[in-house]
Formats: C-alpha cells, structure tokens, sequence
C-alpha cells in the first residue's frame, strides 16, 4: 500500500516539477509548484514525520505560494506567454542537469548506506522539547535566531515593499 | 521509514527533483519563475535532511529540525524576493531578467 | 682648519635657493635681494677665511700645499669602485671658490639694480643661487662622479638662467642650444668616467692623480686603436669640458646664451661656469701629463690655441657689444687651454698650469667688469647694437672708466691684472713651441684691438639720436664695477706661483723683459689700430672691411659654423637618420607593442561574453563546474 502510494507521489512530484518548470504561464506554474509541495508533505506523513508534513501545508504550500501567487497577480497579466529561453541554452543546461544527475545516483547507489529498520513515531512534544533544549543536542539558540531573522525579513519585506516615497523622491529628482 | 521502499529510491526522486530546481533556475527569464525553482531546490534538499534522518538516524531529530529552519529561511526569503519584485515592478513595470541587467552598473 | 665651516659655502646658496625657490610667491622682490646679497656675503666671507686659513695659517708641509679631503660613501659599485660625496680642498679649488664668491657676490649686488622691476626678480635670485651652489659643488667635489653631478647641476641652471625672458623666443632657442650643446659634449665626458673608472677602478682625484699611483703608472697596460684607454678617456673627458668651456668645435653655443640678462652673463658665461672646462683639465692635470707623455695634453693646447684664435677673429667682425665680449672670453679660454697644453709638472715647469689658473683668476675679474659694465651700457640706451651707442663717455663716467680699465686688463697693458697673467702664459708657450707662441702673440694683438673696437664705439664717436637722455646707473650697479675695476688693476700682483703649481710646491717667477716687452708692443699696436680706426668717425674700418671682402663676411658670420651645424643636424641627422630610426620604431617597436594591445582587447572582447553579469550564466557554469570536478572524484575514486 505504501509502496504505491509512494510511487504515486513520486510521479507527481516529477511530473508537476518538470511542469513547473517548463510551462509558459505564469500562474499554472505557481499551481504545479503547489502540488510538488503537497506531494512532498505526503511523503513526510508517509515516514511518520506529521508535524513536519504539517508545516509544510501550512507554511509553503499554504503560506508561499499564496505570496507568489499574490505578486503573479499583481506583475502579470493572467493570459501572459512567458518569454523563454533560447533553444540551445535549453539543450546546454539540460545536459548539464543530466549528466549531474547522473554524477548524483552514481555516487548515491554506489554507496551502501547503513539502513536501520524501525517504526518510531515521532511526537509534536518531543520535537517542541528538543528545540526548546538548553542541553546538549538542544536547538534553542538556532531557534532564537530564526525567530530574529523572521523578524528582520518581515520588516524588511515590508519595506521594501513599500518603497513609495522613495519612487516620489526619484520622480522629483527627475 | 516508507515499508517497502528503500533509501535509494527515495534518493532518486529527491535528485531528481533537485535537478528540475537547476534546470528552472537557469532557463527561466522571469524572477518570480526563478524563485519556483528555488523553492524547488530548497524542498528537495528538505525531503533529503528528513529521509536520511528516518532512515539512518531514527533516534535522533537533527534532521527534522533543520527541515524546520530551512522552511523558516525560505519562507523569509520568499517574503523578501517578493517584496522586491513589486518594489522592482514598480519602478521598471517588468521583472524579466534582461530588464534589470542595467542595475549592476 | 675646520671643514665644517668650509662645508657651509655651498651649503648657504642652496638654502637661500630653497627658500627663494619654495616661497618665491610670499617672498617680496626687494627682500629677496637682500637674502640672496646676504646669504653669499657669508658664503664670500667663509670663502676668504678658508684661503687665509689655508694658504697662510696651515701652509706647506714639507714644502708641498696638502690636500684636505673630507667625505663620506655616497654609492658603493664594488669593493673598490664607488662614489663619494665630499670636499676636496687645495690650491686650485680654494682659488675657484675665491673667484666664484668674488664674481657671485658682485653679480648679485649688481643684479639687484639692473633687475629691478622685473616679473621674475625673485625666480631670478633663487636661480643665481642654485647656479652659485652648484658651481661651489663643483669646485669642492672630491670625485670624477661628483664633479659630473655638479657639472649637470652647473648646465641646468645655465640652462634656466639663459632661458630666463622665457617669453622671448630667441631666449628659448638660445637656453635650448646651450643645453643641448653641452649635454652633447657632457656625453663624451661622462663615456671618458665610466672608461677612468673601469680601468682604474677609482673615481677619487686623490688616487688618480697621485704620480706615483696605479692609475698613472700602468696607463699603458690596454691600447685601443693606437692609443691607451686612458689617452682616450682623457680625450672624452677633455670633451666634456671643451663643451662647457666653449672650445672649437663645441663653442656655438656660447654666441646665443648672451640672450639671458646681462649679469648672468658675467657670472656663468664669462667667470665661473665657463671656465669649469679649464678647471676640470687642471684638477685632472696629472692624469693628462704622465699618460702616454702628454698626448692628450697636446691635443688640449691645440684645440685651445686653434679656438683663442678662431674666436678673436669672429670678436672682430660682431656688431653686438655681448657678443663681443662672448667671443673675447671663447679666445681667453682658448689661451686658458693653450696654457695648460703646455704645461710641465714639477718646478718650474709647471708655469703653464700656473699661468692658466692665473689667467682664470684675472680674466674672471676684469671679464665680470666687462660685462658688467656692457650690462650698464645696456641697461643706459635699451640696445645691443654698437650703432646704436656712441659718445657715452659724457653722461656714464663710471662706467666709462672702469671699461677702461678692464679694457686695458685685457688687453695686457701693464700693469693691470691681464698683463701679468697672459704673460705668464705667453712665456710658458713660448717654452714649449715657437708655433703656439705666434698665435698666442697675435691673439693677444687682436684682443686689444677687438676690444677697443668696441670702447671707442661705446664711448668714443659719434653720439646717436637717443630717444632718452643715458644716464648713469644707480649705486647698486657702479659699486660692483668699482670694486671689480679695483680687483682688476691689484691681482695682477698676487705672487700665484708660490701659491699654485701642478705639483702643489709653489716656484718663484720672474718677469720675463724680452718676451714682455713683445707682448705690451702686440697689445699696444692693437690699441693703436684700434684708435685710427674706430676713435672718430672715418671710412677706414669699413674701407678695410670691403678690402677683406669675403673673408669679412665669413668672419661675421661666424664662419658659418652654425648654419654647418644645423645643416648637419637637420638635414642629415634628422632627416635621414632619425626618420629612419622614427620609421622603425613607429613600424616595429610601437607596431608590437600596439599589436600586443590591439589582440588582448580583441581577445577581451570576444571572452568578456563569459562574464555576462548574469547570474543564471553564472549559476550554469558553476554546476557544470561542479559535475565535471565530481566525474574527475569519481573517476578518480573507482581507480
């Protein structure tokens, strides 16, 4: 059962990222972009990680791409062809990602990793506990400063964001 | 860990995923394009960090937690990229590449 | 005798240079004057207590005049061969620094009248400065390579003293040829160093001139083309200085440095900086009478002999009173040269040594007055031109009569100054070759006659129509010639001999009256002629100009050495030879060197794709970087 589900998602994933990627419109790759994300959260809740795959709904498919599908809204017109780029730089690129592909599982699958086979179940506690640790293995100092580079990012979202006066000043100086 | 399927697999499907991120990355013309590549990328290193833990490690959470601050990170990324593309679209009426080449002069 | 004291004589010039040279904007003209009068009535004062202290307090030991050298290590070439900076003191040098502050300090007193007004007063004063200490340098230096520093030192300030009414063209042209002129010359003199110093393995005078020393002793050990290297060393260097000391061929330059104002003339081109060639043989006099017996000492008689001729001949047919006086001080630099050809080393024999550093004593002080005065004439009626002088004598008495005087210095009448020296001369030549002494003889005869050529046509004849009244220059300017005239008519009597020799020990001399006696009766009958012909207005000088036809014109123009030379150099060196040289440089060494230039752009242009400014193209390198560097891993791994 797993299995299938597992190939499923991975289909999606790849089929929807190779979309994403290639399509012309502007909006349909956002959509295709939301869906390798959600796929990605089935995968966490296929290896037990439900907090995690919870995050990943809410803050990226959720959050994210609601962002970027506000600033598509707001930069394009929705029937909007995307320029693309040219053919050979297409083919180069292609290349390149193949061949490191290919680099990639090489490396990976002549490695033999040492697999433990288990079925824990990892709790919202224990996860809360160890990032709120002071003790060795504790994540609360890294905690702190994600929580300070949020703060940063959003006040300097907004502005930027803004950015008015600064567009008035340019006119004036015109 | 997924019954039935192996590390490897999974591996795969995240490599793969990671090189669709690249590809987007470098062919795409338009910045909001570039950043869904980006995204592309961060997510499969994020789907990395999470198996590697599950499979090898299961007692530890390392990798889980660091999934976490990669989605902070990149939510605080994604806010910022936008802010400035509007910011950006303001100015030039366009977030195209080949637009705001003449902004590293 | 304290060498401190002695170092300040160079040493005040060059501060009053810096001074006058850096605030030259905040400095007010009429003190200026004063600093640049005061600062060498230190350095005259430090220089005369120097010649008591030398020739009276310390004197001879064992019978010989010492030399005093102080210095340090300046630039080590090898263990043995470098340069020093230093002082040198002896007879000769402490001479030179007589003349060189006696002159300098007039120059100076009597520049501050005959500048007065003028733009570049203070530019003025700051150059005479530099001149002064670089001509102090000179004198006092201890080393072939000092002595050279100082000697371009001496030729840039000419340089910028000639070019000094910068704005005048002929000025520019004249300070030009003047510098190229000697740098020409200095080249063969800087060739004949570097030959001295690999041969010898010294620079020092000291070493090089000590008879008894390596350098003179083994002048034989390499020949080349028939001659010692040191023969040929000697010739170049005697180059150098017939450059500086206007000698045929080298003397063009001289005529056309009278461009720059008058007392610069008296100081650098009638003094001091002429006679740097002389003193320059004379400091280097052993070297050129012990190698090879005086080969290149014969050559310096000949070029001196041939030049005091040559150059009175041209004094004769010149118009313009400086121009005169230019080629009256080539002739007495020739009879300098003459001199010292012909000079022996030890004893007696040394008389023309003597004589040459005596006739540069004497000439310096009544050539100065000359000047001078012809600087006061000038300064009087606004011109160069004798026709446009004439009859002065009523409204300059001062000037008039100290003309005279130096008139009769140099004209050898005794018992003035110029008498006792260019006997001297004459009796030495008169030793050596009967040849030479003709021509000194009938030199001396055309010196008197050229020179009151001149005086009557100042002085004498008929008045031109002045536009303003002459008058007679201000008290700044006759006191010089006062004191000048008055040097003029007492050095004659200095016992030189007792004091300057080649071998440094001082002989006796006595008047030679037959030989006197024909030399007075040869000046005497130049004055006479002179008289007839130019002391009232008559047809006589012209009639014996036309009688001389072709030669006249010839004479006038120099005998055309100037037009020789520029058809030399234009149509010949410049024409083929440095076109040709322009054509190859342009075609070959630009073409490489631009061709080199043009590729790395063309080369540029065509990578500089790769550097976009793109960062996706960035992005596509980087993982295709990436891939090929973990192949390589990989391949390298499964090996």
């Amino acid at each position: 059962m797993e299995k299938i589900i597992f190939y499923c998602l991975a289909a999606v994933i790849i089929a929807f990222g190779i979309a994403s990627v290639t399509s012309r419109k502007m909006l349909r790759s956002v959509i295709y972009l939301s869906f390798v994300l959600i796929s990605i959260a089935g995968i966490f809740f296929l290896i037990d990680y439900n907090f995690l795959a919870a995050i990943q709904l809410t803050v990226y498919a959720g959050g994210i791409v609601v962002l970027i599908i506000f600033s598509v809204l707001l930069v394009h017109h929705i029937e909007m062809e995307l320029e693309m780029a040219k053919a050979s730089k297409k083919i180069v690129t292609a290349l390149a990602c193949l061949v490191g592909l290919g680099v990639f599982l090489t490396v990976i699958y002549s490695y033999d990793f040492n697999v433990i086979n288990n079925s824990l179940t990892t709790t919202t506690a224990d996860i809360g506990s160890g990032l709120l640790s002071y003790e060795a293995g504790g994540f609360i100092l890294p905690f702190e400063v994600i929580s300070v580079l949020l703060l940063a990012a959003m006040i300097g979202a907004i502005v930027i964001a803004k950015g008015k006066k600064l567009t008035e000043n340019n006119n004036q100086s015109q | 860990m997924i019954p039935g399927i192996s590390i490897y697999e999974i591996l795969t499907v995240t490599s793969i995923l990671f090189f669709i991120g690249v590809y987007g990355f470098i062919t795409r013309t338009n910045l909001i394009s570039i950043l869904i590549s980006v995204e592309l990328i961060l997510n499969a290193s994020v789907v990395n960090f999470v198996i590697i833990n599950k499979y090898l490690f299961p007692e530890a959470l390392q990798g889980v937690y660091f999934s976490i601050f990669i989605i902070a990170v990149a939510a605080a990324e994604t806010a910022l990229a936008v802010s400035i593309i509007i910011n950006l679209y303001r100015q030039i009426s366009s977030v195209e590449v080949k637009d705001i080449e003449t902004m590293k002069y | 005798m304290n060498l401190n004291l002695i170092i300040l004589i160079p040493l005040i010039p060059l501060v009053v240079f810096l001074v006058l040279g850096l605030f030259y904007k905040k400095i007010k003209p009429a003190i200026s004057g004063y600093i640049g009068v005061f600062g060498l009535l230190i350095s005259t004062s430090l220089a005369f207590y120097a010649a008591y202290m030398y020739f009276i307090v310390i004197g001879k030991t064992e019978g010989v005049y010492q030399t005093i050298v102080e210095k340090t290590v300046w630039m080590n070439f090898t263990d043995s061969l470098r340069i020093d900076m230093g002082i040198l003191i002896d007879p000769i040098a402490v001479m030179m620094l007589i003349v060189v502050s006696v002159i300098s300090l007039m120059v100076h007193i009597y520049s501050r009248g005959y500048m007065k007004g003028d733009l570049g007063y203070t530019k003025y004063f700051a150059f005479l400065s530099l001149f002064t200490f670089s001509m102090y340098g000179l004198v006092l230096a201890t080393n072939l390579f000092q002595i050279y520093i100082f000697w371009e030192l001496v030729g840039v300030s000419s340089y910028l003293l000639i070019g000094y009414y910068y704005t005048k063209e002929s000025a520019v042209a004249a300070a030009k040829k003047a510098f190229v002129v000697t740098r020409f010359a200095d080249l063969g003199f800087l060739i004949g160093i570097l030959i001295i110093g690999y041969y010898t393995g010294t620079y020092d005078f000291e070493t090089l001139n000590n008879p008894e020393g390596t350098s003179i002793l083994n002048w034989a050990s390499t020949s080349f083309m028939g001659l010692s290297a040191l023969t040929w060393a000697l010739i170049l260097v005697f180059i150098g200085g017939a450059g500086k000391s206007a000698m045929f061929p080298l003397h063009i330059w001289l005529p056309d440095a009278m461009e720059g104002p008058t007392p610069v003339s008296a100081l650098i081109h009638a003094a001091t900086m002429v006679v740097a060639g002389v003193y320059l043989v004379a400091r280097l006099f052993p070297m050129y009478y012990f190698i090879e017996d005086g080969f290149a000492l014969n050559i310096v008689a000949f070029v001196g002999a041939f030049t005091a001729l040559f150059a009175a001949v041209i004094a004769i047919t010149q118009t313009d009173i400086k121009r005169v006086l230019a080629f009256s001080t080539m002739s007495q630099l020739g009879y300098m040269m003459l001199a010292l050809g012909v000079s022996g080393y030890e004893g007696h024999e040394g008389l023309g040594f003597m004589s040459s550093m005596f006739h540069l004593f004497t000439h310096a002080m009544f050539k100065a007055l000359l000047f001078l005065c012809a600087g006061s004439v000038i300064h009087a009626v606004h011109s160069n031109f004798l026709k446009d002088m004439g009859g002065l004598r009523k409204y300059m008495p001062i000037t008039n009569i100290t003309f005279l005087i130096a008139a009769l210095a140099i004209a050898g009448v005794p018992p003035l100054a110029g008498f006792w020296s260019k006997d001297e001369i004459l009796v030495a030549t008169f030793e050596h070759s009967l040849f030479l002494y003709v021509i000194g003889l009938f030199v001396a005869g055309l010196t008197a006659f050229y020179i009151f050529r001149i005086y009557f046509g100042i002085f004498w004849g008929k008045e031109s129509n002045y536009k303003d009244k002459p008058h007679e220059s201000p008290g700044s300017m006759t006191a010089p010639l006062l004191i000048l005239a008055f040097l003029s008519i007492v050095v004659g009597f200095i016992p030189f001999s007792e004091f300057i020799s080649p071998d440094k020990a001082g002989f006796e001399t006595h008047l030679n009256y037959p030989l006197a006696a024909i030399a007075v009766f040869a000046g005497l009958l130049g004055i006479g002629l002179s008289w007839i012909f130019y002391k009232k207005e008559n047809e006589l000088a012209d009639k014996f100009a036309s009688r001389f036809g072709a030669f006249y014109t010839w004479a006038y123009h120099k005998f055309y050495f100037d037009e020789l030379y520029l058809f030399v150099t234009k149509r010949i060196l410049f024409n083929v030879i440095a076109k040709t040289a322009a054509r190859f440089d342009k075609k070959y060494v630009d073409g490489t060197m631009v061709g080199i230039g043009n590729q790395t752009v063309s080369t540029s242009e065509r990578i500089k794709v790769m550097q976009s400014g793109k960062v996706q193209d960035y992005a596509l390198a980087f993982i295709a970087g990436a891939v090929v560097l973990a192949i390589i891993c990989i391949y390298l791994w499964l090996n």
